[in-house]
């Protein structure tokens, strides 16, 4: 524990600024992810396993369109796009014949795909990892504020984290789908027997999460290394934000997902070797005393 | 109930009791055939199975991969002369996921089911430790192929008879690592250090080890802050931000594979590297150095593998072959330490006349001497006293982005890492 190392780094701007934005961009790219997870918990009732393989192919779909292209927008779109194909071809096909199963159907279900994809990925692309690189746009030198350091893409992967997460909520709370895909959280049966089809609604909200997973993985591409099996540790982690967070409920992804970024950003400072303990101490706490999550409803 | 009264209602007891020690026996045997099916497999002169244990699936498949593909190199060879007495060698891959458990179940299942009776043990430090234990109670010939943790042969405790070391061991490295950057530190009066390390065995010895001999050649080293990632995690931005607090001189890390391309793809975005001396073990990769995309200027690195350390035809021969074989990947540091392990078991092999006796083979390759295009003259040892390896090329030296990827290469002697490794041993009892 280095709690004095901690404290001077709360007296110093640029330490408050480095970390604090070092803190918002793992923050905000668990939201993308986490927010899938959540999303697709809440309202399919699967604990998707496999939402760290999403998150990977989206970051090597976008790694394949890059090359040739070097437009970081298309790569981004082609892997959010192509993940969101993918999700619904997994759901349709896979994720709807376990609906209403045993969880651990379900985790069978995912934990098979984790593995089929990781192959196909080393089909593919290999065994060796890989890098993007920097788009030429964010090769720059960072911004610095009140002393600190903030790296301009980092600064865009939260405003674009921000504004993904922003249409996320306006999609689930103000237009009709919204509408729909809360009120088939709820009661499917109801809203089945109201004329709409549950089986395209939930393959949507299935792609949707798996657009928010892929986006992620795209987005982060240029700062992560590409390798089979990549997505495993950002699933574990995307877990522990939906506990923490509220199963179910988005702005408790958010919240969460910032909280743990902090922790870990902060943590590395003044808990360096009890960082991931922390997320974790957490985690349990809110288990034993909020066990829904800090935002979630009842506990199902 | 009395053993009497047992007897009289069980007339035949005596002659059960004969029979179950008959069962004993044979299961006994069973088992011992099972675990040893060299005697077996000796009589009906089929293939010499070699069993690799390592990761093959994952972030970390590479370690794999390059391992099979590096002692392939060599069991090709050997396989195209029409193999040693008349045996051809087969090589049997399974997978471990880099879990120690695992790693001794598979061991184990390779040598009991595959009827494998020689393990070229590519698997990671942390499995490591467990293999060898396996090792000593089954007597197999055994060849650690990746582990780099200077304990696991340098302990006397965990000695096991039939284990050798193919792998560059961790202490080499850091004396010379230690001695490069000392002098380049000294020149530039930049003393305040970080260190980041992946947080496991491999990761927390070498840089205590580097750190260490850093200082025994540049007294006024000192270590201001350390950074302990865990091992593929998939960000590494408190790392970066965690040193730039620090605020040091110069930077040691042991991160490797994709960690370390993340860490420097992260750093740049900081500016990290503009004002610090970086020292990194593994940067010198071919895997790492062809995808880091803007690498930064005047990185220092071990040089791992590279074809043009040390700059011998034997060295390119291997390099031009490896990567016509092999498409897929790069050749690595890991391909070099398994085609090495392996030559070391096909020349003993050779001469034990395709005997694949553990106790026989350990006693050829104790001390023994092979040519090699990895060796500072052509040549590697298997030191008697501790089955490690010794000689091969420890170099460091400036990366560059652009083929051989590195210059101003340093070659530790191994007159100093050898005097200076007899202190090490001494200061930690391992003499």
């Amino acid at each position: 524990m280095k709690l004095e190392a901690l404290f001077a780094c709360f007296g110093q701007m640029s330490c408050v600024v480095t970390q604090s934005t070092s803190a918002l961009i793992i923050g905000m790219l668990l939201f993308l992810v986490a927010s899938g997870v959540t999303l697709i918990f809440g309202v399919l009732n699967v604990v998707n396993f496999a939402h760290g393989t999403l998150y990977m192919l989206g970051a090597y779909i976008a790694y394949t369109v890059y090359q040739p292209t070097e437009s970081y927008f298309l790569a981004v779109v082609a892997g959010a796009i192509g993940v969101g194909i993918f999700g619904v071809l997994f759901e349709r096909f896979l994720i709807s014949k376990v609906y209403g199963q045993d969880v651990l159907m379900q985790l069978l279900v995912c934990y098979g795909v984790v593995l089929i994809m990781d192959d196909v990925v080393k089909i593919v692309w290999g065994v060796d990892f890989m890098k993007m690189g920097m788009p030429a746009a964010f090769r720059l030198p960072p911004i610095r504020l009140g002393g600190g350091l903030i790296p301009p893409f980092y600064l865009f992967l939260i405003v674009i984290s921000a504004l993904i997460g922003l249409g996320l909520w306006y999609v689930i709370t103000r237009t009709r789908y919204g509408k729909m895909v809360r009120a088939a959280a709820v009661n499917p049966a109801m809203v089945s027997a109201l004329g709409i089809r549950t089986p395209l609604l939930f393959a949507s909200v299935f792609g949707l999460g798996a657009v928010l997973a892929g986006a992620a993985g795209a987005l982060a591409a240029p700062v992560r290394a590409l390798t089979p099996g990549m997505g495993f540790s950002i699933v574990i982690e995307s877990f522990i934000v939906t506990v923490i967070g509220g199963m179910g409920s988005i702005g408790g992804a958010l919240a969460a997902a910032i909280l743990l970024g902090f922790v870990r950003s902060f943590g590395s400072v003044g808990f360096p070797l009890f960082t991931d303990g922390l997320m974790f101490l957490i985690m349990g706490l809110v288990l034993i005393f909020k066990p829904a999550g800090l935002f979630g409803g009842k506990a199902r | 109930m009395s053993r009497e009264t047992s007897m009289k209602i069980h007339g035949t007891q005596p002659a059960r009791a004969i029979r179950r020690r008959g069962f004993i026996q044979g299961a006994a045997v069973g088992a011992a055939s099972l675990a040893m099916p060299n005697i077996v497999a000796a009589q009906n002169k089929g293939p010499i199975k070699i069993g690799m244990p390592s990761v093959f699936s994952g972030v970390f498949a590479l370690l794999g991969q390059s391992s099979s593909a590096g002692a392939r190199m060599e069991i090709d060879k050997v396989n195209a002369a029409g193999g040693i007495n008349g045996r051809k060698l087969e090589l049997i891959t399974r997978d471990s996921k880099g879990k120690p458990d695992e790693a001794t179940k598979v061991v184990r299942d390779l040598i009991s089911s595959d009827g494998c009776e020689i393990i070229l043990n590519a698997e990671t430090s942390a499995s490591a430790f467990a293999v060898q234990e396996l090792i000593r109670e089954l007597g197999v010939l055994c060849i650690h192929t990746n582990s780099e943790v200077s304990s696991l042969t340098a302990n006397p405790k965990i000695h096991a008879p039939t284990c050798f070391r193919s792998a560059r061991q961790g202490i080499h490295d850091s004396i010379g690592g230690g001695q490069y950057a000392a002098g380049i530190v000294s020149k530039k009066n930049l003393f305040k250090f970080v260190t980041a390390a992946p947080d496991y065995a491999y990761g927390r010895e070498i840089t205590a080890s580097f750190v260490e001999y850093a200082k025994i050649f540049e007294p006024r080293i000192e270590v201001i802050d350390q950074a302990w990632p865990k091992l593929f995690q998939p960000d590494f931005t408190e790392v970066v931000t965690k040193i730039i607090q620090a605020k040091p001189q110069a930077l040691y890390t042991t991160l490797f594979a994709g960690d370390l391309v993340a860490l420097i793809d992260q750093g740049l975005l900081y500016g990290l590297f503009d004002k610090i001396e970086t020292f990194s073990v593994n940067l010198g990769d071919y895997a790492v150095l062809t995808q880091v995309k803007q690498l930064p200027a005047g990185l220092h690195s071990g040089t791992r593998y590279n074809r043009i350390v040390p700059n011998t035809p034997a060295n390119e021969a291997f390099y031009t072959d490896y990567t016509k074989k092999n498409t897929d990947h790069k050749v690595s540091n890991w391909s070099w330490e398994n085609a090495t392990g392996a030559k070391f078991m096909i020349d003993a092999l050779k001469k034990n006349d395709g005997n694949t006796d553990g106790k026989k083979l350990a006693a050829i390759i104790k001390g023994m001497t092979i040519e090699s295009p990895f060796g500072v003259d052509g040549t590697l040892t298997m030191r008697a006293s501790d089955h490690t390896v010794i000689n091969y090329v420890v170099g460091y030296g400036v990366t560059v982005p652009k083929d051989p990827y590195i210059k101003d290469v340093f070659t530790a002697s191994w007159g100093s890492i050898l005097e200076h490794e007899t202190d090490w041993k001494k200061r930690n009892n391992f003499g």
